[in-house]
């Protein structure tokens, strides 16, 4: 145990030095999936029909594909068409693009479970639809979509573990190099899940206490 | 003086079925005009055709002569406010920002400025103790209250209400009525869809009676209800006289 400790001790400096990457390339990530995704929402339900073809088939693409081959597609396969990007980038255009498809069907199930009416009273007193999307429609959508919209940033700040798969030098690559070197693969892995697992619960308690605070009556399920 | 609202030869149709066929009517400053009617009537089509919720399928609306078009409807919607059957308060307001959004977004009035307005409204609705709470948190008569002090903040010409007791216990209707008896002797012009006799009987100044997509009859409360024209409104005073609190309760829809 005291062994285990040692080299833990030794090792986890170098893995904590990984954790800006990693949340850099989450925030990110999710923070263009977010607005992608309302747009992408905004056109598969206002859209019309070119705009909703569109948007209906990226999400499907994106939502039918593996993210490890976006990545991969993004990074080594674009460069042949020129476009080039460094490893970061590329693994931010890929979890960023890939995440928007998921955040653009809760957006879309959020927006259209808020009642027809809200959206009426809106235009009856002289808002713009814009101005009923952004005043009336979006604050309600988006107060109930946090706890899906939790586990999707959940789920992505797991998955930038795969950027390791490029080279971008975050917590999983670090581990990897550490295994390699000592190769005490065990140890070491069962060190980077426990720093993933820190990250997601304290992500977790945060996004609970801002879906706690935001909460109206009659528009979230209260606790 | 021409009126302030002037509604001509509206028609619209929802596929085959014809719910107006070409209704015509005026409102004058100050006026308040109660339309009843028969289920189906399009009583409710006809308001939502006044501010084009419901765009129509021909005919005109004048607001102060001026020709409700797409391009103006925005600014005509401001002037022209509407009380729904259900409220529709926005549910993530609190009651002070339900009143304060319209005048601060749409008007652009200041904060401060937006605040004592819908305090003042507030007050006329008799609601002034309930400015933190949200509309989940009220009964149904006082978020009518609220819709009502929603429409008045923005200082409309008209008011047009949309069964706004329907909705309602039979309890919780006086409130409201009480509401709306006091804006109209105050002057504020109103075309009412409501079967509340109580309201129209006192507070009305002419009741309009529809029928099939027409204006059958229209006149004075006194010559309406006592001495009516035609049979049809007849029977349909008869039948919400046996049964005014079922009238109310059963709704009415479009």
């Amino acid at each position: 145990m005291s062994d285990f400790l040692d080299f833990a001790a030794e090792h986890l400096p170098y893995i904590l030095a990984g954790v800006p990457t990693t949340l850099a390339l989450w925030i990110l990530a999710i923070t263009f999936g977010f607005f992608f995704g309302l747009v992408l929402a905004w056109c598969r339900i206002y859209g019309k029909k070119p705009a909703y073809w569109a948007s209906t088939g990226y999400i499907e693409i994106f939502r039918g594909t593996p993210m490890l081959v976006q990545m991969l597609f993004i990074y080594l396969g674009l460069p042949e068409v020129g476009l080039t990007f460094d490893p970061f980038t590329a693994a931010v255009i890929a979890i960023g693009l890939n995440t928007s498809a998921y955040q653009a069907e809760y957006f879309r199930g959020a927006i259209q479970s808020i009642p027809q009416g809200q959206m009426t009273a809106a235009r009856a007193m002289g808002m713009s639809d814009l101005q009923g999307l952004i005043f009336i429609v979006l604050p309600q959508a988006l107060r109930r979509v946090i706890p899906q919209w939790s586990n999707e940033a959940i789920l992505e700040l797991k998955f930038t573990s795969i950027a390791f798969a490029i080279g971008v030098t975050e917590i999983t690559a670090r581990a990897e190099t550490i295994g390699f070197k000592t190769f005490r693969f065990f140890e070491i892995f069962l060190i980077v899940a426990a720093v993933y697992f820190v990250l997601t619960a304290t992500v977790a308690q945060i996004l609970h206490i801002v879906e706690r605070r935001t909460a109206v009556p009659g528009l979230t399920l209260g606790r | 003086m021409s009126a302030l609202l002037e509604v001509e030869g509206i028609r619209k149709k929802y596929g085959q079925f014809e719910v107006l066929k070409g209704v015509s009517l005026q409102l004058e400053r100050g006026q308040a005009k109660v339309v009843m009617g028969p289920s189906g009537t399009g009583k409710s089509t006809l308001l939502r055709c006044i501010n084009y919720l419901t765009p129509p399928d021909a005919g005109t609306v004048r607001l102060d002569g001026e020709e409700v078009v797409p391009r103006n409807l925005n600014r005509i919607r401001q002037q022209v406010a509407f009380v729904f059957q259900d409220f529709n308060l926005f549910t993530h307001l609190r009651v002070i920002d339900n009143i304060t959004i319209g005048p601060r977004r749409i008007l652009g009035l200041s904060k401060t400025e937006a605040r004592d307005r819908a305090m003042r409204e507030l007050e006329r609705v008799g609601l002034a103790d309930k400015v933190r709470a949200y509309p989940a948190e009220l009964s149904g008569g006082q978020q009518q209250r609220v819709s009502i002090a929603r429409a008045l903040a923005m200082e409309p010409k008209v008011i047009l209400f949309d069964e706004p007791t329907s909705a309602l216990d039979p309890e919780l209707t006086g409130e409201v009525v009480n509401v709306m008896k006091r804006l109209a002797s105050e002057g504020m012009t109103m075309l009412v869809v409501s079967h509340e006799i109580g309201f129209a009987r006192s507070a009305a100044d002419e009741i309009v009676f529809m029928d099939g997509g027409h204006i059958l009859e229209q006149g004075p409360p006194a010559q309406l209800f006592d001495a009516p024209q035609h049979e049809r409104t007849r029977r349909f005073l008869r039948m919400i006289g046996d049964q005014v609190g079922d009238a109310a309760a059963a709704g009415e829809g479009a």
